[in-house]
Parts: C-alpha cells; sequence; structure tokens
C-alpha cells in the first residue's frame, strides 16, 4: 500500500491545501475589495497580504508541474478538460498580479483601475477554482486515456454552483483573515461580512451537499448504501461552522480563520474520500495516473531537500509580518 | 469558418514562449554582472560601486517579476494544448521541469530577498553570498529547461514501451547530445545580452552627463567583458551548428536555404526561399563558403532538403531568415564590441559620441537576436516536437478544436500586451530617474514585503511622484 505513488499523492494532496488556503484568503481580500467602506481600508487590505501573496500562488506552479511529473494523467486530462477555464484563471491571476504592484505606485487619484483589475482577476480566479472543483465531481468524458469531451463541458449548472461557492468561500476566509490582521472600524466591517459569508457558505454547504449525490452515482452509493464514517465530515463541519458563528461574536482575533481553515479541510476530505481512490473520475484512479516508479523517485529526491526549506521561509515570511496592520505601514 | 487547432497552438506556444524568454535571458546576464559588482564593491568598498549594484538591482527586480508572471503560464501550455506529447513524455520531462520550478522557488526563498531588501540588514559577506547564488540559481534553472528543450531535440537515455517514454538512463537524458552546445550558447547569449543593455544605458547616463563616475566604469568593465564574450559566440555558435548538422540535417539545410545536395555549397547573404517549387530566388551568395563553415573543408558535402520527403521538411522561410537575422545582429554585436574595446585601449571610449549613442541604440538588438535564434531551432525542427519521434501533430491536445485554440490565442496577446506595456513602461521610468545622488535611504524594512517588484520605489507615473 505504502509506497512512492502513495507519498506523491500525500505530497500533491498537501499542496493543493496549501494552495487553497493561502491563496484562498489573499484572494478573498480581492473579492471583498469593491465592499470596503474607503480606499484608506483598501490600503489596509492590501497591506495585510502584500508579503505574502505570491508566496502562496507558487503553490500553484508546483503543483503544476508537480501532477505532470508524478500524475501526467491528472494534468493531462485535466487541462484539455478545463481549457478556456484555466486561461480564465491564468488571466485573472496575472491581472491580479500586476493591480498588486502597480497599485501601490499609482497616484491616489489612479487607483481606481487597478482596484478594478485586482477585484475582477480575484473574482474571475476564484470562479474557474470553484468550477474545477465541479468538473472533478461531474466527472470527465475520457477514452483509453485522453479527454474527449466537449469545450464546455466544464461549465454547468453545477459547476457555476460550485464556483459560486468559491466565491463565497474565499470570501469568507478573507473576511476571517482581514478580522485577524486589522482593527477598530476595520475589522468590525470585516466581522460583519464574516457573518453574511458564513450564512451564505453554510447556504451554498447544503445546496452542493443535496446536489452532488445526484450528479453522480459513485458518490451516491458511497454515502448512502452503507452508514460509514464519511458522515462524520458533514457532523464535523456543522460543529465548526457553529463554532465560527459563537467566535464572531466573541472579540476573538484568532478564532474564526483558524475555524475557517478547519471548513476548507473538511469540505476538501469529504470530497477526495467521495471520489477515492479515483483522481480523474470516473474512469481512474491515482495508480492508473501515476508516472514511472523512476521518475516518481527521481523527483522525490530533490522535493524532499528544497520542500522543507520553504516551509521554513513560508512560517518564517508569516512570523516577520505578524500583528495588525495598519494603513501607513511601510509598503510603497 | 475553420481554424487549424495546430497551427492556432504552435503561434500560442511561440508568442507565449518568446515573450517569456526575453526576461530570464536578461535577468541571467544581469544576475552576474550584479554578484560582479558587489564583489568588486566587497573589496574595494567604494561607494560607487554600490550604487551601480543599487540601481541594477532595482531593474533585475522588475524584469525578474515579469518573467515569474509570464512563466506561471507557461507551467499550464504544456497541458492545455500539447496533452499528447505531454502524457507520452511525461516520465522524463515531469521531473525535469519540476526540477527547474523547484530550483526557481529555493533560489526566490533562500536568496532573493537577502539580495533585495538586505543590504543593511545582513552583514556585507552574506549580502555578497546571496547575490552570488542568486546568480548561481538563475544559471541552474536554465540548466534544467535547456536540458529539457534539448532533449526534445536530440532525444537520448529512453525508450518507448507502448508509446510512453520511459527513461533507461537519467544521465545520458539530461545530457543528450545538443545539450552542452545549447547550454553554452544560450550562457554566453544571457551574458551578451545584460551586457549590452547594461553598456547602452550607461552610455545614455554618460551622453546626458548623469551620475558620470559610476556610468564610466559600468560602461569601461562592460566594453572589456563584451570583447571576449561577442566574438567567443561566433565560435560556439558555429560548433552548436556542427552538432545540429550531426543530429538534425534537415534543420541546417533549411538555415542554408539548400535544396541541392551537393560540394561547396555557397554561403548565402540573400535569397527568397520557395517551398513549393524547392528552390530560391534572387539568391547572393559566397561560393563554397557554407561548406567551409560546415564541414571545414571547401568541397566538403552538404544534404540538401530534397533528401527528405516534403512533409518531413521544416518551413524553409522562416528558418532561413531568422538565422540570418541572429548572425547579422551577432556580427554587428562583435563589431561595435571590437570598436569599443579598440576606441578603450585607445583611451578614447568614453568620450566618443558615435561609440555612445551606437551602444545606446544597440538596446534592444541583442533581445532580436535571441529570439531569432530560439525560431530557427524550433521552427527547424518541424514536424517534430520530440525529434523523430512524435509530430507535432500527433502531440496535440486530441480534444482541441480550432475555435478554443483562437480564444486562447487572442486572450494570451490581449493580457501579455498589457503587462508587457506596464512593465516597459515602468523599466524606462526606473532608467529615466537614474541613480541617485545620495548614498540610498535606510528603507523601514520591518513592514516591508519580500517580493522582488517592490524592491523598486519608483513611483508610476508623474502625479505619483509628485504625491510622494
Amino acid at each position: 500500500m505504502f509506497d512512492f505513488t502513495f507519498l506523491w499523492v500525500l505530497i500533491i494532496g498537501f499542496g493543493v491545501l496549501m494552495y487553497v488556503l493561502t491563496d484562498g484568503f489573499d484572494l478573498g481580500v480581492g473579492i471583498l475589495f469593491p465592499f470596503a467602506r474607503s480606499e484608506q481600508d483598501r490600503d489596509v487590505m492590501m497591506n495585510s497580504v502584500a508579503p505574502v501573496w505570491d508566496g502562496n500562488e507558487t503553490w500553484l506552479v508546483l503543483g503544476g508541474a508537480g501532477l505532470l511529473a508524478a500524475f501526467p494523467l491528472v494534468y493531462t486530462v485535466f487541462l484539455p478538460a478545463l481549457y478556456i477555464g484555466v486561461f480564465l484563471m491564468l488571466a485573472g491571476l496575472i491581472f491580479r498580479g500586476v493591480a498588486f504592484e502597480f497599485r501601490f505606485k499609482a497616484a491616489p487619484n489612479r487607483r481606481g483601475i487597478w482596484n478594478v483589475a485586482f477585484f475582477g482577476g480575484s473574482l474571475v480566479a476564484t470562479f474557474a477554482q470553484g468550477a474545477v472543483v465541479g468538473t472533478f465531481i461531474q466527472g470527465f468524458a475520457t477514452e483509453d486515456f485522453r479527454f474527449v469531451g466537449g469545450p464546455l463541458d466544464w461549465l454547468t449548472p453545477f459547476t457555476v454552483m460550485t464556483g459560486l461557492g468559491m466565491v463565497v468561500g474565499y470570501g469568507l476566509l478573507g473576511a476571517t483573515w482581514l478580522l485577524l490582521k486589522t482593527d477598530g472600524e476595520t475589522q468590525q466591517w470585516a466581522r460583519r461580512w464574516a457573518y453574511r459569508l458564513l450564512a451564505a457558505m453554510m447556504v451554498f454547504f447544503v445546496i452542493v451537499s443535496l446536489w452532488t449525490p445526484l450528479v453522480d452515482e459513485y458518490v451516491r452509493s458511497r454515502w448512502f448504501d452503507n452508514l460509514t464514517w464519511l458522515w462524520l465530515l458533514p457532523l464535523g463541519t456543522v460543529l465548526v461552522a457553529a463554532r465560527l458563528w459563537r467566535s464572531l461574536g466573541r472579540e476573538n482575533d484568532a478564532m474564526p480563520f483558524i475555524a475557517t481553515i478547519a471548513l476548507f479541510a473538511l469540505f476538501y476530505a469529504g470530497l477526495l474520500f467521495s471520489k477515492w481512490p479515483y483522481v480523474v473520475p470516473p474512469s481512474y484512479t491515482f495508480r492508473d495516473a501515476a508516472s514511472a516508479p523512476e521518475s516518481q523517485l527521481f523527483l522525490l529526491i530533490g522535493l524532499l531537500f528544497v520542500v522543507p526549506f520553504v516551509l521554513m521561509y513560508t512560517a518564517w515570511t508569516y512570523y516577520v509580518f505578524r500583528g495588525k496592520v495598519r494603513a501607513d505601514a511601510g509598503y510603497h | 469558418m475553420e481554424f487549424d487547432p495546430l497551427l492556432l497552438s504552435r503561434i500560442q506556444f511561440a508568442f507565449v514562449v518568446s515573450f517569456h524568454a526575453i526576461f530570464p535571458v536578461f535577468t541571467i546576464g544581469l544576475a552576474t554582472y550584479i554578484a560582479l559588482l558587489e564583489a568588486i564593491s566587497y573589496r574595494t568598498g567604494d561607494p560607487n560601486w554600490a550604487r551601480l549594484s543599487q540601481f541594477w538591482i532595482k531593474i533585475f527586480a522588475v524584469v525578474f517579476g515579469m518573467g515569474v508572471v509570464s512563466g506561471l503560464v507557461m507551467a499550464f501550455q504544456f497541458g492545455t494544448n500539447w496533452s499528447e506529447f505531454s502524457y507520452r513524455s511525461a516520465n522524463f520531462l515531469g521531473p525535469v521541469l519540476a526540477y527547474e520550478v523547484v530550483t526557481a522557488f529555493f533560489l526566490e526563498a533562500a536568496f532573493l530577498g537577502v539580495l533585495l531588501f538586505g543590504r543593511n540588514k545582513v552583514p556585507p559577506g552574506v549580502h555578497l553570498f546571496a547575490a552570488v547564488m542568486v546568480a548561481v540559481g538563475t544559471f541552474i534553472s536554465s540548466f534544467w529547461i535547456l536540458s529539457a528543450n534539448s532533449w526534445m531535440h536530440t532525444p537520448a537515455g529512453f525508450e518507448l514501451r507502448d508509446g510512453m517514454v520511459h527513461v533507461t538512463s537519467w544521465l545520458e537524458a539530461i545530457f543528450n547530445p545538443s545539450f552542452p552546445y545549447r547550454f553554452t550558447h544560450m550562457a554566453v547569449a544571457s551574458l551578451l545580452t545584460g551586457g549590452f543593455v547594461v553598456a547602452g544605458v550607461s552610455a545614455w547616463y554618460l551622453l546626458r552627463g548623469h551620475a558620470v563616475t559610476a556610468s564610466r566604469r559600468a560602461l569601461k568593465m562592460t566594453l572589456v567583458m563584451l570583447a571576449f564574450a561577442a566574438p567567443a559566440q561566433l565560435v560556439i555558435g558555429d560548433y552548436h551548428g556542427l552538432n545540429t548538422l550531426e543530429h538534425q540535417p534537415a534543420k541546417v539545410a533549411a538555415m542554408e536555404g539548400a535544396w541541392e545536395t551537393r560540394e561547396g555549397l555557397p554561403l548565402l547573404l540573400f535569397a527568397i526561399p520557395d517551398a513549393a517549387n524547392e528552390t530560391n530566388h534572387f539568391e547572393i551568395g559566397i561560393p563554397k563558403l557554407a561548406s567551409l563553415v560546415l564541414t571545414h573543408e571547401l568541397d566538403g558535402e552538404v544534404r540538401g532538403l530534397k533528401e527528405w520527403s516534403a512533409d518531413e521538411r521544416p518551413p524553409v522561410g522562416i528558418v532561413f531568415w531568422s538565422f540570418r537575422v541572429m548572425v547579422g545582429i551577432g556580427i554587428l554585436m562583435i563589431g561595435v564590441a571590437l570598436w569599443g574595446a579598440w576606441l578603450l585601449y585607445r583611451r578614447r571610449a568614453l568620450d566618443s559620441p558615435a561609440l555612445l549613442r551606437t551602444l545606446t541604440l544597440m538596446i534592444p538588438l541583442p533581445f532580436v537576436a535571441v529570439l531569432a535564434g530560439w525560431f530557427v531551432t524550433e521552427v527547424g525542427r518541424q514536424p517534430y516536437v520530440l525529434y523523430g519521434v512524435i509530430t507535432a501533430q500527433d502531440g496535440l491536445t486530441p480534444s482541441l478544436t480550432g475555435g478554443m485554440a483562437l480564444f486562447t490565442l487572442i486572450g494570451y496577446i490581449t493580457v501579455y500586451a498589457l503587462v508587457f506595456t506596464a512593465g516597459v513602461y515602468y523599466l524606462t521610468r526606473i532608467v529615466r530617474q537614474g541613480m541617485p545622488d545620495t548614498p540610498e535611504r535606510v528603507l523601514d524594512t520591518t513592514g516591508r514585503p519580500k517580493r522582488p517588484l517592490s524592491a523598486a520605489d519608483t513611483p508610476l507615473d508623474e502625479a505619483a511622484e509628485q504625491a510622494t
């Protein structure tokens, strides 16, 4: 059971979760951008993610390259199937990245255009990522290890729903992040948005949970044929959501963000275990998708050396920029 | 209307990769120059060297940032448009490309932050070490990329099982036959690109009387480097060409515009290749010179394009003319470099307005030469994507339609046009702002993010400049 391929499942699984959690909150800050109370608040919001956002996105590149190396079938089915969606996601990420850099360098009266680019890029990239999740649940039309579906298979009512759910979810991550990183009026504003977005996210949670078994028979039989331990996941979701709701009312700065991370981890686990062992549903398991063992080993050697370094650096960056952010804090 | 997904995907890949390539080719050379400046500054303690280094680190930061943004797209192109090729060759290409990403991360995580932001926070020796490691890191990154690319030209160290590549020898695959030549050729191209940009900007500053002491030093040392590197590139390029002749003779035939196999092949200075009629129009050439260059004998035999069936030949016109653009600029660079060295020897270089103006005008040319060179080698291996094993047609994503490919092609052109315009505009502003006369302010770096672009604090426009 435990071999290189399984180890690679853990590595890629960890990388994707890291990406979703970290880039999730900075994309969420972008989604909340137009609703900010003032331009000064927008400065605070950007400052709060400025030191870390591009480090967060490096997980995406590592994920892409790691998939090609360890599970090429996932890479070569997902990307053709999500062709248009991948383009929209990349365009969105590029726009918001450029907006990030140039907003601080632009004159105050010319920041409007960069604000729009930052919001629009974040929104489109997030929606596209949510649609990827929906497409994964729907499954891919494949034949002989190749994607054979159409260009818009990834855009259905169901994937639109998961896309919007992702927008709300990242928005919640962003709001609770801001709750952690700001104080005073700005924090109260973030708190109000956290309430709204948590409520909206639970609505999406219920809709997607009810809809998923209808979309996919495999998921239905896995959940309903027998009473399994899987049911602990939605139970945990409800408990964590309740804990999050209460912590929002208690002037607690860190707990809402931690609880939101826990919510995402539970959704992620639910998604993976609903489909396990399939990684290119409905036909191919992680074993079918794996590259040759010698190729997996070759990259593993380098990765085991570098990843601890990247993790240490990431932790150090977050440590250096810990604490509350203010509008005038040193960012140019 | 039907669009050809193969042609559109090729155009898209060429566009995306060309756009991306101009950033790393510059940063590799520039990183080496910065490491050298830091080393001299460390040895002498003369603030003029630190001032130069600070200025070029700012430029480096912006160009590096743009390279990262455009590189993001590259990580996905292989899957979106060339999934069949990626799937069949993933056992080699996957780990090698991932190693490039991992190297870049390691570099960024460990040393880039120290180089960009650490001047006043770490001991000078540590800062110098970081500068050297960033330069080494950029070379390691290009090592992996060029290994992957060379393997696609001269595949080695693998066997096919059910059409899938399986690596039999990592050493043979990574150090495949064309890799040493391509890597050296590209490394020197990076030095030339960085060198001509530094020389051009320094010359422009001297013409305007800006930062004279620092600019004179920068120009002097760069001219010395170019006087060695530019002629050396000609020799390296010749060896690279001989390697290509051995492994991809059809590409060389296209470069020379040679249709018939013959002895004493002329070197064509001008011609309009006509693929339909398998001939050239308006040929002007130097007799026997191509044979001399390629075989090192006046009457050496060179195989012509007619040795291959029409569907095995690369598009002749693009290869033929790209090659002439590259070599033409290369010879121009040698001429300017030697002229500069001669004036330097006569102690007149830094006061010659003609040389200074020429150097300023030369700034874009190395970039054009690099892209032309890539066009020669990439178009020249058509119709294959993995030479002799997988054609571009077979490597294409099976589900890709012409409409999809057109949509993203237009999309990437739009996105890149915006990014490129903003980036070049901003770089121009940094250059125009010039080097500050006073030593660098000690910045409050406690709240400062460790990201490349924030190392440049030049405002984006005039209004912003007045506001700060």
